[in-house]
């Protein structure tokens, strides 16, 4: 759990900053080159989106200076940058990864671009060789909590922009989109973005009317849909299903009697008015007609917060999978751990070395100095030769992910798991070696 | 034999019934699924019993129970069907209590009762009950599907539903579903009832239309006619569709009610 992971984000830093360490995608293998080439780092990757720029490595004893890196790298100086940073190690660097991963830490949290983009990272790095072992453990579990998280809570189920709360309405009363027929009146930027969100779901054709035709002649050519003269709007209204108003009108322009006319003329299917005009464009009457659905810019507004408090009670269960995913993730990369099998190893030759001699010590009586050395230093020479190899082989294996396949092996042929059981107890021998390594 | 089969699609109903009533509270994935699951195996048993009922010979499709195990079989195929179309299984909130009424109906009893009157032309009476029977199924999703439109309709006008999420298909899917329904039992509610006339002619030599059971078929039918038509004609949809489809609903339950105290249309006691 050498995992050593620094950045700032959207909560951090103000965007100058963030503008200047943001990294385009072109330059993202260099960069990963010139961590991994960092003292004391043996893997490392970088995640650069608008609203975060991280390194993530995997470091060769927990220490390594990654705030160097970035002032070296990006020519700040530390009281520029250092304010704005956040550094984690070992746990709190796996734990701040998944909430990244699971768009936990975003500016709108559940948004599903976030993995994506640390997908994109990571397929980067890996493919220059800067992820290998390690990392790439730790990678891969990341993806498969933010997949976890996303199928067991409904982090990222409910639309928290007014525009697409309005597209998921007009799915609920029309259920697919396909061929529907949008209706703007008034030209303005609200309506023209719920517009673009409606025909990005497969609406098919646009109506356009205007105060100003010109205004509304050019908003119809963006879509390629067709400008209305606003006198006839009423005539025309009703071949929409959906229809957006902004106008600036003081009073309603759409009143109960103009609903009873559309439906007539519909057939009585279905209208839906999205009405974002302040003061609203559609009269509260015409909205108790059935088979007119009105919302207002308050309703729209209501359902974003509502979705946006939905989401905050669903994050609270994602943080939990996170905690409980931290702690297997801890536990599997103990398993992977190769120095407890390096230890029982060499206690478990060692124990033999000293019976042997003792056992030949008996037969050929007391012996001088000079052979006592001579016969520890034979034997101890030959152990060596032998676990040389073994124990170079666990070591490579470390950083690989066939370590646990390796570390059984090597456990199996010397017997070792009852002594593995013993050097557990003995946690401080454990830790020398650790250093040691 | 059957009547074993019987009872085990009843248990499988059972677990359905249970989605029925918690559907309209919360929505699981799980839940329907495995609603669907037993609804599926409910109607394989179901098929078994009454292809068991066929096969030992001395089947009478007129007896009360058999007539309730059929129709409560060709209520669930149509729920199946709609449910291979529109990939929902909302419609079991009205069907599943209905269906699992009708086969608890006919499980518990292992006497069935007869049609007393003697009928000469049993190829017409068998057309008849199946004609009848799949219009009456039609009518039941169709009645179904305007109820799910109008509490969906109030959702979406009450605008309160904090989670848009619910178990609920789009307004127009629903709406879709009851006029397909529609469409669909009306011929051959139209073609049952005529072939039920040519019964009652062939057997009494003249149809009296006063007696309850035709009279009320007669009214079932003028209000199914009046539902196509204005669905049709004016697109009646919502509240007014559901009024009717429910007037339509209470008209056929008056008209199999009715085969308890007709004079020629009924099912003996013993």
């Amino acid at each position: 759990m050498r995992f050593q992971l620094i950045g700032v984000n959207h909560k951090s830093a103000p965007l100058e900053l963030r503008e200047r360490l943001a990294i385009p995608e072109s330059r993202l293998p260099d960069i990963c080159r010139d961590l991994t080439a960092y003292p004391g780092i043996e893997e490392g990757m970088v995640i650069s989106t608008c609203n975060r720029v991280e390194l993530v490595t995997h470091t060769t004893n927990g220490t390594a200076d990654l705030r160097g890196f970035l002032h070296d790298h990006f020519h700040l100086k530390p009281e520029e940058l250092d304010a704005h940073l956040y550094e984690f190690r070992g746990k709190d660097a796996v734990r701040h990864l998944f909430r990244v991963a699971c768009s936990l830490d975003s500016m709108v949290v559940g948004e599903a671009q976030i993995l994506g983009q640390v997908k994109e990272a990571y397929a980067t790095a890996r493919a220059i060789g800067a992820v290998r072992g390690q990392l790439d453990q730790l990678f891969s579990r990341a993806f498969a909590v933010a997949k976890r998280v996303r199928s067991e809570t409904a982090v990222g189920s409910s639309s928290v922009s007014i525009a697409s709360v309005a597209v998921e309405l007009a799915k609920k009363i029309f259920g697919t989109l396909e061929g529907k027929t949008v209706f703007i009146v008034g030209a303005g930027k609200m309506s023209e973005l719920a517009a673009r969100h409606l025909m990005g779901h497969g609406c098919a054709s646009i109506f356009v009317a205007n105060r100003t035709y010109e205004r509304a002649i050019g908003l119809a050519q963006k879509f390629n849909g067709q400008a209305i003269k606003f006198d006839d709007l009423y005539n025309s209204c009703d071949r929409a299903d959906i229809v957006i108003t902004s106008t600036g009108a003081p009073h309603a322009i759409f009143r109960r009697e103009h609903g009873e006319q559309f439906l007539s003329r519909r057939k009585n299917r279905p209208m839906f008015f999205i009405d974002i005009a302040v003061p609203r464009d559609v009269s509260p009457e015409m909205g108790k007609l059935d088979g007119i659905f009105t919302y207002d810019i308050d309703d729209l507004q209501q359902a974003v917060t509502s979705h946006v408090a939905d989401r905050s009670k669903e994050a609270e269960r994602a943080e939990a999978i996170i905690t409980s995913e931290v702690e297997r993730f801890e536990a599997k990369i103990h398993s992977l751990d190769v120095v407890p099998t390096i230890v029982s190893l060499q206690d478990h030759l060692e124990t033999i070395r000293q019976a042997e001699i003792d056992r030949v010590r008996g037969r050929l009586g007391p012996l001088t100095p000079e052979q006592e050395i001579a016969v520890e230093a034979l034997t101890r020479g030959i152990i060596n030769k032998v676990m040389h190899t073994p124990i170079t082989t666990l070591k490579t294996a470390a950083n690989e992910s066939e370590a646990t396949t390796v570390i059984d092996v090597v456990r199996r042929l010397f017997n070792l798991r009852e002594k593995e059981k013993e050097s557990a107890q003995a946690p401080t021998k454990k830790d020398k070696v650790g250093t040691r390594q | 034999m059957s009547l074993l089969w019987l009872r085990f699609a009843l248990g499988c109903y059972f677990i359905s019934l249970i989605y029925a009533f918690v559907a309209l509270t919360r929505t699981s994935d799980l839940f329907s699924r495995i609603a669907l699951y037993a609804a599926s195996l409910g109607l394989v048993f179901h098929f078994v019993s009454l292809t068991e009922l066929f096969l030992s010979g001395h089947v009478v499709w007129a007896s009360l129970h058999n007539g309730e195990s059929l129709l409560a079989f060709l209520s669930m195929a149509f729920f199946m069907l709609i449910y291979a179309i529109y990939q929902t299984t909302s419609p079991g909130v009205v069907v599943f209590p209905v269906v699992f009424f009708l086969t608890f109906v006919a499980a518990v009893d292992e006497q069935p009762v007869l049609l007393t009157q003697y009928v000469s032309n049993k190829g017409w009476l068998a057309a008849h009950i199946f004609l009848i029977f799949i219009g009456y199924a039609a009518l039941l999703v169709s009645f179904g599907a305007s109820l799910l439109y109008l509490l969906q309709e109030r959702r979406l006008k009450a605008k309160k539903s904090t989670s848009l999420i619910s178990f609920l298909p789009a307004l127009e899917v629903i709406d879709q579903i009851g006029y397909r329904s529609l469409l669909l039992g009306f011929p051959f509610m139209t073609l049952g009832l005529l072939t039920g006339s040519v019964v009652a002619i062939s057997t009494y030599g003249h149809l009296d239309f006063l007696d309850p059971k035709i009279l009320l078929s007669v009214l079932m039918w003028a209000v199914y006619m009046l539902m196509v038509f204005t669905r049709w004609n004016s697109g009646w949809r919502g509240r007014r569709a559901a009024f009717l489809a429910t007037f339509a609903f209470v008209a056929a339950l008056a008209a199999w009610a009715a085969n308890y105290f007709s004079t020629i249309h009924r099912f003996a006691a013993s």
